[in-house]
């Protein structure tokens, strides 16, 4: 697809060609107003480009409407940065979960639903009797689990996942970073994950695509990406990345006195 | 860092009464920090270290607040000290950069009379044109691109590395001894947290300032502390000089959070190691080794010990200054580490040869007019 989305005189996303394979991982990555988000949107029919294509699996879906455009929401799904802000504070996680079924005609008894909403918690590491539960009465990676169960629950094909960790604490980034990794192995799931973290998106993806000011700067396997950037800003990016300097057993050569600089 | 301390922390409690209990946010930490020196502040949400911060510098008083220990600047305590000496102290001797620009700078006021502002509070004397003068030069010091034009730009008309410059900019105005940033570049792009990182350092340097840098950033804190704290449910779990924390980390904790970040000198397909659980009421904390839930070292006596944090035994003679509150002996942790580190290098380590990915599947793309570009699966 190429695709253009002007917002006022402002090109958002500008000429952007992209494709997602199946079964990858994709990584888009790039600084605040670079148009991930806004591609990541169009990509899901939440937004309209406006100029270009949206193909999926061929069939030019910019337009979609009605109960294609249901089929298309079913097939692929979006985790948003913050769960506290996505999930409605009025609901139980169970309603919550529910909710997907209800609106596509699935699932129309009440026990299978239930049932199904618990395997979906279960599925995400959480305990099923969560379900009678509020979402402030959850913690910030909870409540992330209980999105991405959401994003699961109508066995998507896609799923994109906008700034999945960036509101968490490290120590719960990499629960859930495990988590869809697991997901994604299980479900076989393609997987598009929009995140300004370089080394997220290492951890995560089989290949990168760097965005700048709403156009596409480099698209590499992420292997090459990280070790032979070929784009100027690539390089800049990568070398802003503040370093942890490398764990050394002590005794090590290079080991316990070697300074944070000389190392990686 | 002990004796030439000009700020210095000793066994601050914070507790806040709430209807559910008493929230225990800081309890017993002690540091110190030195002019010219950084002290990293390490921990995750909740462990107390902004907390640690804001009551240092007075800012959490209120009638629910429970506060002991001190806090002294230059021999003098602030905790006992009246509001209007703090307020003397507060943008004077000691200054505070925050996370959030935006809702720290006054969204009505142009930057430079906020700058200007800081100025004339703590310097009586001052001409308006002086104090005008002084801001442009303070955002010159700051490198704000064009500071003459933008000493007159509301805040909404800076990007978001603007604002933060024009935020440290007033936290400079009467060159403080004592900058407390508050994960000063938490909201930033990473190319702009750079820049204000190689800035704070700078103007460390420049001034003499003592700063204490409170993030949750490993690797903002390698790149920019002497010394780091590593701080679990309101205490000081590790304690160390920065190289010798990351060369030799003695917590559990540490090691968890070190395993469990992304890094970008990882093998591809490496394994996060995660902390399981989360972090524990400050109303009810556990007992013992407050990180014993989530410990994968933990032994029954663990569950009942509260261990203190103190200085390393083993080694070398010398006092490293490397403190730890763990009751593994030092000699389990150091076979614990080495193991862990052995693993970590392994999976570190770049596979010999790579030439399966060719060159001719990326592109450094400047137009993007090509259409379609596919590229066909690799491998299934």
């Amino acid at each position: 697809m190429l695709l253009r989305r002007r917002l006022g005189e402002v090109a958002a996303v500008d000429g952007v060609s992209l494709s997602v394979l199946e079964g990858e991982s994709l990584g888009i990555v790039g600084e605040t107003g670079s148009g991930k988000s806004t591609l990541a949107r169009m990509l899901l029919n939440l937004l309209e480009p406006t100029s270009g294509v949206v193909r999926w699996r061929g069939e030019d879906v910019t337009h979609a409407r009605g109960a294609r455009l249901a089929e298309l929401r079913r097939a692929r799904q979006l985790v948003f940065q913050d769960p506290a802000g996505s999930l409605n504070p009025r609901k139980t996680v169970g309603a919550a979960l529910a909710d997907p079924f209800l609106i596509h005609g699935l699932l129309p008894e009440r026990a299978a639903r239930a049932r199904r909403v618990g395997e979906l918690l279960e599925q995400v590491g959480l305990d099923a009797a969560l379900a009678n539960r509020y979402p402030h009465e959850l913690s910030g990676g909870m409540r992330q689990r209980v999105g991405i169960a959401r994003a699961i629950a109508l066995g998507p094909e896609l799923l994109v996942a906008d700034e999945p960790v960036s509101a968490l604490d490290v120590s719960i980034q990499a629960q859930i970073l495990t988590l869809l990794r697991q997901l994604r192995r299980e479900l076989g799931l393609t997987l598009v994950l929009i995140a300004h973290d370089l080394a997220v998106v290492r951890h995560m993806c089989d290949r990168v695509a760097v965005m700048r000011g709403g156009r596409l700067v480099e698209v590499a396997p992420v292997e090459q990406l990280y070790r032979a950037p070929q784009a100027d800003y690539t390089r800049e990016l990568l070398a802003a990345v503040p370093r942890i300097p490398s764990p050394s057993p002590p005794g090590a050569p290079g080991g316990a006195q070697s300074s944070p600089s000389s190392s990686t | 860092m002990s004796d030439a301390a000009i700020l210095r922390v000793e066994d601050l409690r914070v507790g806040f009464a709430t209807p559910e209990g008493l929230v225990q946010a800081v309890d017993g930490v002690s540091w110190a920090v030195a002019p010219g020196r950084t002290l990293g502040i390490v921990g995750e949400s909740g462990s107390g270290k902004t907390v640690a911060a804001m009551t240092a510098m007075g800012l959490t008083r209120g009638r629910r607040t429970r506060v002991s220990g001190r806090v002294l600047l230059d021999g003098e305590d602030l905790l006992s000290a009246p509001p209007e000496r703090l307020r003397a102290l507060r943008g004077d001797a000691l200054a505070m950069v925050f996370q959030d620009p935006l809702s720290a700078l006054h969204p009505l006021l142009r930057v430079g009379d906020q700058i200007a502002e800081a100025v004339r509070a703590h310097r009586a004397g001052v001409s308006r044109a002086a104090a005008r003068a002084r801001a442009v030069e303070l955002l010159e010091h700051v490198a704000m691109p064009d500071a003459a034009r933008r000493v007159d730009a509301y805040p909404h008309e800076l990007s978001g590395g603007m604002r933060q410059r024009a935020m440290i900019a007033m936290a400079l105005a009467n060159e403080p001894r004592v900058l407390i940033a508050d994960e000063p570049t938490t909201a930033l792009d990473v190319t702009v947290q750079k820049q204000i990182l190689e800035l704070l350092r700078r103007l460390r340097d420049e001034l003499g300032m003592a700063m204490v840098l409170i993030t949750h950033d490993l690797g903002v804190v390698a790149e920019t502390a002497d010394e780091v704290a590593v701080m679990y449910a309101g205490r000081i779990v590790e304690q160390a000089p920065a190289a010798e924390l990351f060369a030799a980390p003695q917590h559990p904790y540490t090691w968890g959070l070190l395993r469990s970040m992304p890094r970008l000198d990882a093998e591809a397909g490496a394994e996060l190691v995660p902390i399981p659980g989360r972090p524990p009421s400050l109303i009810h904390p556990p007992s013992g080794c407050r990180f014993h839930p989530r410990c994968a070292y933990v032994r029954e006596r663990h569950r009942e010990v509260d261990p203190p944090l103190a200085p390393l035994a083993g080694a070398g003679a010398a006092d490293t200054g490397h403190r730890v509150a763990c009751l593994l002996s030092e000699t389990e942790r150091r076979a614990i580490w080495a193991r862990l580190a052995q693993g970590a290098a392994r999976r570190r380590s770049w596979p010999a040869s790579s030439s399966s990915s060719s060159a001719s599947r990326s592109r450094a793309a400047c137009c993007c007019a090509g259409g379609s570009a596919r590229w066909r699966r690799s491998t299934a």
